[in-house]
């Protein structure tokens, strides 16, 4: 177990250094900020003094260089925007995001681990047909403009909620809302779908043949088999969904969370301010990752880590 | 959606001709009335896109300022020329979705066109060679796919500035990955077939035996890929596009519609509704083809459920 998790976290440590350099090279190598910072008929001497000022003119391996060494020190410099170490200003926005995401995979997974646990139980019926279909299209469906609809018809005509802003529950429910669309529509996908593989199975045939009675049939025994591939796919989408794709929802609501700083972060072309953006996006990625296999031994006892 | 009209007069194993094939293909699809829906409807975009110079009924981007803000013709104030209502401009919604939709499917198909060939490729070489070049690759596939898109596509516009070709740059290095996964899966399970061996055997040169044996025998289920992911890259654009990324005015894409229109969303609910209304469909549509071109192409799925 332990052997596991240091081998994992040492490649964890490795995605996180790889995806840093990654985005320094995309960064510094396919672009020159200086050349969308500054207005077209911005003199030589502008660039230049521009270039020094960010540190930008000095040899690409000293720049590495130090870009490394912060990385170690958790260091990513000032924002160029706020002026401000930008790891804070990162780690400021991150409790609006986290309180948005989580509510928004209790209401999904509320909603749809029954649902989908029905549409396993009845396969083919008219229920599970609507259920199948509202889950695609749950998914298709562009999270932004489920956010303006929801604007639109709760908050424009009936006024029940606030368009946009932070801070009571009638700012939440909407944003909230929107948000838990996508996962919903995954969650009772992949609920239906491992539910119905266990149905399927011998030993269910065996348990109801011996007797059990169908409540612990399909608890006890065909949902604990279940569980690991929706709670994968809950990690999964969990993770990504606190490393900044909520952002399009976050925007349209203003809600003040990492999603919109990402967006502020492109939109003044903050290279530290980013850089700091993609080591807490790759460390919350890479962490969920590892609790999520690690939660399978929970679930299945013959996992040994 | 997987529940087929029974297998049982296909004689899925049968060895029939394709013509007879073809035939049984046509009348499941008749049978199957939501995906022959969403194929129609997928074709009408398609044809919409190419035709668009012909079939607008405006121009796209000239507008007048006496018609703005018209509403949809049978609301109270519309104008039977302007049959989904006018924007802040003047111009006619109805035209500017026809217009955008040949901006989306330009973005889905390059970016598939060009991701999907890289992809593959790699795939190919990762499953075939296996050892360090399998581990090398497939080791910059996770680390690069553990990554939110969103962010990545948002970096690559950061640097290289917003526009439509830049917009296709970033969704292809962020979508190669899931088709290098596909190739390779598909791959390593061709790899110890005989008919592989008996290529090698007989003194095929290696490109000769992965792109003249492997390849073809491995397409059907990348192509259900490409067919989906054009449906994902739609919707990234869209997103990219709202956020005032991607396509940048006065050229016209859905997600673009909605960002404008949103500041008139009090208004003219209109701006925001039917371009939302034509992303969401196009992506629920090409997924449901997707879903359909897998069953056709691969007939042990067809019977499997």
């Amino acid at each position: 177990m332990l052997r596991y998790v240091t081998l994992r976290l040492g490649y964890c440590v490795l995605v996180i250094i790889g995806v840093s350099l990654l985005v320094f090279v995309i960064t510094h190598l396919v672009g020159n900020p200086v050349d969308i910072m500054l207005p077209l008929q911005a003199t030589e001497e502008e660039r230049a003094q521009l270039e020094h000022q960010l540190g930008l003119d000095r040899p690409l391996l000293v720049q590495l260089k130090e870009f490394m060494s912060g990385l170690v020190r958790l260091d990513f410099g000032l924002s160029w925007w706020q002026k401000e170490p930008a790891l804070a200003i990162v780690l400021e926005r991150m409790p609006a995001t986290f309180q948005l995401v989580l509510w928004s995979f209790l209401v999904a997974g509320v909603i749809a681990i029954p649902l989908g646990i029905i549409a396993a139980y009845h396969p083919g019926s008219t229920l599970d047909r609507i259920l199948t279909a509202a889950a695609l299209t749950g998914i298709c469906v562009p999270t932004f403009w489920v956010g303006l609809m929801l604007v639109t018809v709760f908050a424009v005509r009936l006024g029940w909620f606030y368009t946009s802003g932070y801070g009571t529950v009638r700012h939440m429910v909407l944003p909230v809302l929107a948000l838990s669309i996508v996962p919903m529509g995954r969650i009772a996908q992949i609920m239906r779908f491992s539910m119905l593989d266990q149905l399927n199975k011998q030993y269910i045939t065996t348990a109801r043949a011996k007797g059990l009675d169908e409540k612990t049939v399909i608890f006890k025994h065909a949902l604990k088999n279940a569980a690991p591939a929706v709670i994968t796919t809950i990690g999964v989408d969990l993770g990504r969904m606190l490393a900044g794709i909520s952002s399009p929802v976050e925007h349209v609501f203003a809600w003040p969370g990492f999603g919109s700083l990402i967006l502020d972060t492109i939109q003044h072309q903050d290279f530290p301010l980013l850089q700091a953006c993609v080591f807490v996006v790759a460390i919350i990625v890479t962490m969920i990752n590892l609790l999520t296999d690690l939660s399978y031994g929970l679930f299945d006892p013959r996992i040994k880590y | 959606m997987m529940q087929r009209a029974s297998a049982k007069s296909t004689g899925a194993y049968a060895p029939a001709s394709a013509k007879n094939r073809a035939a049984e293909s046509l009348r499941r699809l008749w049978k199957d009335k939501v995906t022959l829906v969403s194929l129609l409807f997928v074709l009408l975009v398609i044809f919409s896109a190419l035709a668009a110079p012909v079939i607008s009924p405006h121009d796209p981007t000239k507008g007048s300022i006496t018609n703005r803000l018209k509403p949809p013709f049978w609301v109270e104030g519309g104008d039977p020329r302007f049959i989904l209502g006018t924007d802040q401009q003047g111009r006619d919604v109805l035209s500017r979705i026809i217009w955008g939709g040949r901006v989306s499917l330009t973005v889905g198909f390059v970016c598939v066109a060009i991701s999907g060939a890289f992809g593959t490729l790699l795939g190919l070489i990762s499953g075939y060679f296996g050892k360090w070049v399998d581990t090398l690759i497939m080791r910059i596939v996770d680390i690069q796919s553990s990554f939110p898109g969103l962010l990545v596509a948002l970096t690559f516009v950061m640097v290289l500035g917003p526009g439509m070709w830049n917009l296709i740059a970033a969704l292809t290095f962020n979508g190669w990955m899931v088709h290098a996964r596909m190739a390779r899966s598909q791959v390593l399970s061709m790899r110890e077939t005989t008919m592989v061996e008996a290529a090698r055997a007989i003194g095929c040169p290696t490109s000769r035996t992965l792109f003249g044996h492997i390849f073809p025998n491995i397409i059907s289920p990348l192509i259900t890929t490409y067919v989906l992911e054009i449906a994902r890259i739609i919707g990234a654009e869209a997103t990219m596009s709202f956020l005032g990324y991607g396509i940048q005015p006065p050229q016209s894409s859905w997600g673009l519609m909605i960002g404008e229109g949103r500041v008139y969303i009090a208004q003219a609910w209109w701006l925001v509704t039917f371009p939302g209304v034509a992303i969401a469909l196009t992506i629920l549509c090409l997924n449901l083809v997707g879903n359909w071109v897998r069953t056709e192409l691969d007939p042990l799925h067809r019977t499997r459920h």
